[in-house]
């Protein structure tokens, strides 16, 4: 637990993961997208840290959710905002927690509407067990371990704070 | 089902029954017998009268035969909607034992040929009396006269453009002046087209609302106005058929009160449904002409009750259903109202709204007067035609529940309280449990 | 009233759209938020999201309309569904098959929703009591009772300018509210965002019988009747009203109910300019005003876009039990 108290840490641990990565597999010039809206926080603090010349790109993925008709409009929308091409660029795609992966699913999805990355890499700050599809990330901040009804939630952007919660 | 020109051969007692006869001033617990088809005694039998036939109307009413002063049987011509034989099935099960049908048939009723037809069918199915009221201008188009004479010769009871208008004024003073020639009634409809033009529903709050075409009050008050003026000036009996404003009941009330011979009635439905029974696009409340305002249903209530209206009618209009299917200003428009006449009328005597004796009359001996009949009495000698009624039986109006062909009714689903029993037409029992 | 119950669904959501009377403020309110978010994507580069991806939409025009079909057209593309668009002119309908029968036509071909279009007031609501449970209808505009959708994109257009407290608001609606659908939806919909005053300005021909149970207060004369307005509403005057006998010409309507740069300075300095379109220039207003600083007659094409793609979404995903 001591972890998810110092996610500054988390982030660095993140940061030099990355670039080794994109370095050992010739990954040159990748371009951060992150997740609304914990995953743009996330990629905020990742995005000074790696020396990435291109501005952050935010997708919001409320559009290409499937359980959408299940939970019925989300109303506060931020439109995604994608300020270069995609097309040939290796994209760190980064969220917040990674659970069930239908938010990354949502999120390739959506990024394929915009053009043909060269690769993807997936990093997150918390992965959490109960994957519903077959999606893993690159590069993890921590792994916790819950129970089913508890959920881990970031809040922020200032501070960052983990919390766990019952689910309601 | 006996034909009715025969009368019937049984004798009939028709006992334990609070007999209501207001033609009569009768109302009491007494016995009626029938024999020839005709009533020979209310009260004591007479010395060796033995029924072959006994009625138990214990805890009943025993009236005469309802008159429905205004009916569409649908033939000739729409037997798509209704035929003579299903609704005169209706009629019976409604009480009702005469019935008379506005000439808008199609063809329209314009030659004795037209009245035979229908006096030959409601024969033959022989469930209620069929009387008809003649066109009185030629195709019901309003410019030349019909036949009028011939017409009455043939036995119709009145003469009327039903809701046609007519060309002008001229042609209606012509038309009613030639009426009078013959001591014909003339039954009105009271209505300026150009005012009510394309409406479809009371121009008031509702319709501003709903973005309804509207018919404003004007529609009917002026046309009652000139036809007012056209009576005074021809002297020809009039009937207004089926008031729904207080205005025009008010300037009936005073053409009345200043010895002018003019009658109206009024149809059930407008003293129940208002404007805001069409707030939902309604179809089976689009009826012509509309139903008006709260206000108006009271005074059209309180008209009923002190008699300006001397008749109640059902304004029976039964449709397919296609005519309903629609947005409601393309539908047709018409309840069918045989099946409800009789319950909706008693529910007024429970809302106080009349007196269960002057009810009566408004569904007997009113409509029978104003129809030139000697119908809607018990009298002595009169044809035993007789509504048998049991007021505190209560039941749902359903499709299976109804008789009529037509199913358009915005009272459908409701519980009503009051049912015919047994229905005797010229003695035959026409309709029974 | 069953107005409300055809239009809500069993979890409170939107299921067809007929008419803003029987809606609350809330779904209302609801409703802009929503087109809200869509108002990005038709700022995006990918200007298409794929909610309504793989389902059909079909554009029942019985009345002719270019624009309106238009705008739905595009929504409905911008949301990925499939679009079918059929005008039934009078002549087929003469020809003997009934609204019904066109209806049941098309549900046999498995659509998923209607946006329909229709010259008699209650078309759209019958249509809506006719369609198998999974089927949503919009209504587009049915004779003179109701355009819904042009209330909200006024009423988002409103909160754009001036922000969301409608409290504060003096609007005048002017023109021929008799026959106006598009009228009655936005007095309606003022009056649920709690608009402080709601004024109607037009001559007594042009103004419905007991049209204070609109809700609204009433003026004949145009600069009474605009006076400190914040918003100014101008609807369109049809040329068959001078047969009608409802007015003697286009231009004495013009010259006493005409706005005018000069008529404008009763109003508050910043007062807005919104017409339904399409303009008759010299007859509602003249071209000054039409293309002037106040007028945001151009933004509202774009809005009804994001209102459109609003009402459709939530429409099409109300929580009925439909077949895979």
């Amino acid at each position: 637990m001591n972890d998810l108290d110092d996610i500054s840490s988390l982030i660095v641990r993140m940061a030099d993961r990355l670039n080794t990565l994109t370095r050992e597999a010739g990954r040159d010039n990748p371009v951060l997208v992150g997740i609304h809206t914990g995953g743009v926080w996330i990629a905020e603090q990742l995005h000074s840290r790696l020396d990435i010349g291109e501005p952050l790109a935010s997708l919001d993925i409320s559009f290409y959710r499937d359980d959408f008709t299940r939970i019925g409009m989300n109303p506060v929308v931020k439109p995604s905002q994608m300020p270069f091409s995609i097309d040939d660029r290796h994209i760190i795609l980064v969220d917040d927690v990674l659970h069930t992966g239908r938010t990354i699913r949502a999120a390739l999805n959506e990024l394929f509407d915009y053009g043909r990355p060269a690769s993807i890499v997936l990093a997150v700050l918390v992965e959490r067990g109960g994957r519903e599809l077959p999606v893993e990330a690159n590069v993890v901040g921590t792994h916790v371990e819950l129970k089913p009804d508890e959920h881990i939630k970031l809040s922020g952007p200032d501070p960052l704070v983990l919390e766990v919660r019952q689910a309601p | 089902m006996s034909p009715t020109n025969t009368p019937s051969t049984d004798t009939t007692l028709i006992h334990g029954g609070r007999v209501i006869d207001p033609a009569n001033r009768i109302d009491d617990r007494v016995d009626v017998c029938i024999a020839d088809g005709r009533i020979i005694a209310v009260g004591t039998a007479p010395d060796g009268f033995t029924p072959t036939h006994k009625i138990d109307a214990t805890g009943h009413i025993v009236c005469p035969g309802l008159v429905d002063l205004c009916a569409r049987v649908r033939e000739p011509g729409q037997e798509h909607k209704a035929t003579i034989a299903s609704e005169s099935v209706a009629a019976a099960g409604g009480g009702i034992t005469t019935l008379c049908c506005p000439p808008d048939t199609d063809p329209v009723i314009e030659t004795p040929a037209d009245i035979e037809l229908i006096r030959l069918r409601a024969r033959s199915s022989g469930n209620t009396r069929i009387v008809t009221l003649g066109a009185l201008t030629h195709g019901l188009g309003g410019e030349r006269l019909s036949e009028m004479a011939a017409l009455k010769q043939a036995g119709c009871v009145g003469i009327s453009n039903a809701l046609q208008p007519l060309a002008n004024t001229r042609v209606q003073r012509r038309a009613l002046e030639y009426a009078a020639t013959f001591d014909l009634t003339v039954f009105l409809y009271a209505n300026d087209h150009d005012l009510s033009a394309n409406g479809c529903a009371h121009e008031g709050k509702v319709a501003t609302r709903m973005g309804l075409p509207g018919i404003p009050e004007a529609a009917e008050t002026a046309a009652v106005a000139r036809d007012l003026a056209l009576i005074e000036q021809t002297g020809i009996r009039a009937h207004f058929c089926r008031l729904t404003t207080g205005r025009a009941v008010n300037m009936v009330a005073r053409a009345r009160f200043d010895g002018v011979p003019v009658t109206a009635d009024v149809a059930i439905p407008y003293l129940y449904l208002t404007e805001i029974d069409v707030s939902d696009f309604d179809s089976n409340c689009h009826v012509i002409p509309p139903l008006r305002t709260t206000g108006d249903r009271q005074r059209l209530r309180d008209a009923l009750q002190r008699g300006t209206f001397s008749a109640l009618c059902s304004d029976h209009q039964p449709h397919e259903p296609d005519a309903k299917l629609g947005p409601f200003p393309v539908t047709e428009p018409g309840i069918s109202g045989l099946d409800t006449l009789l319950p909706l009328a008693l529910r007024l005597v429970d809302e106080n709204a009349i007196e269960l004796g002057d009810l009566i009359h408004r569904l007997t001996a009113g409509p029978a007067t104003i129809l030139g009949l000697s119908a809607g009495t018990l009298s002595i000698d009169a044809p035993a035609d007789i509504c048998i009624f049991d007021p505190d039986q209560t039941w749902q109006l359903e499709p299976g529940t109804m008789n009529s062909n037509g199913l358009n009714t915005p009272f459908m689903g409701w519980e009503l309280k009051g049912r015919v029993t047994h229905t005797l037409l010229g003695g035959h029992v026409v309709h029974q449990p | 009233m069953k107005h409300r119950n055809l239009q809500i669904g069993e979890d409170g959501g939107l299921r067809h759209f007929l008419c803003i009377s029987g809606l609350n403020t809330e779904l209302l309110v609801h409703i802009l938020d929503t087109a809200e978010s869509f108002t990005g994507v038709s700022e995006q580069t990918v200007k298409k999201v794929p909610l309504l991806r793989g389902k059909t939409i079909v554009n029942l025009f019985f009345e002719a309309s270019t624009r309106t079909r238009t705008t739905f057209e595009l929504a409905a593309k911008r949301l990925s569904a499939d679009v079918l668009n059929i005008n039934i002119t009078q002549s087929a309908t003469a020809k003997g098959e009934s609204l019904l029968d066109t209806l049941r036509n098309l549900e046999a071909m498995h659509v998923d929703m209607f946006v329909v279009r229709h010259a008699d007031s209650g078309a759209a609501h019958f249509i809506a009591g006719k369609v198998a449970p999974h089927v949503s209808v919009i209504n587009a505009g049915d004779g003179r009772h109701s355009h819904p959708t042009q209330a909200m994109l006024d009423m988002f257009t409103i909160r754009r300018i001036k922000g969301p407290d409608f409290g504060r608001l003096r609007v005048a609606i002017v023109g021929d509210i008799m026959h106006s659908r598009v009228a009655r939806s936005q007095i309606n919909a003022l009056n649920l965002l709690n608009t402080g005053d709601v004024r109607i300005v037009a001559p007594k021909t042009l103004i419905p019988v007991h049209s204070e149970a609109l809700g609204v207060h009433v003026f004949h004369d145009l600069r009474e009747g605009i006076r400190d307005a914040d918003v100014i509403i101008m609807l369109r005057l049809q040329h068959e009203r001078m047969s009608g006998a409802l007015l003697p010409s286009e231009h004495e309507y013009y010259e006493l109910f005409g706005v005018t740069e000069e008529k404008l300075a009763v109003a508050k300095p910043d007062v807005t300019i919104m017409h339904p379109g399409p303009i008759n220039r010299g007859v509602e207003m003249d071209s000054e005003v039409a293309d002037g600083s106040h007028s945001v007659i151009l933004e509202q094409v774009t809005h009804g876009i994001a209102v459109r793609m609003a009402v459709m979404s939530m429409a099409m995903h109300h929580r009925e039990d439909s077949p895979e």
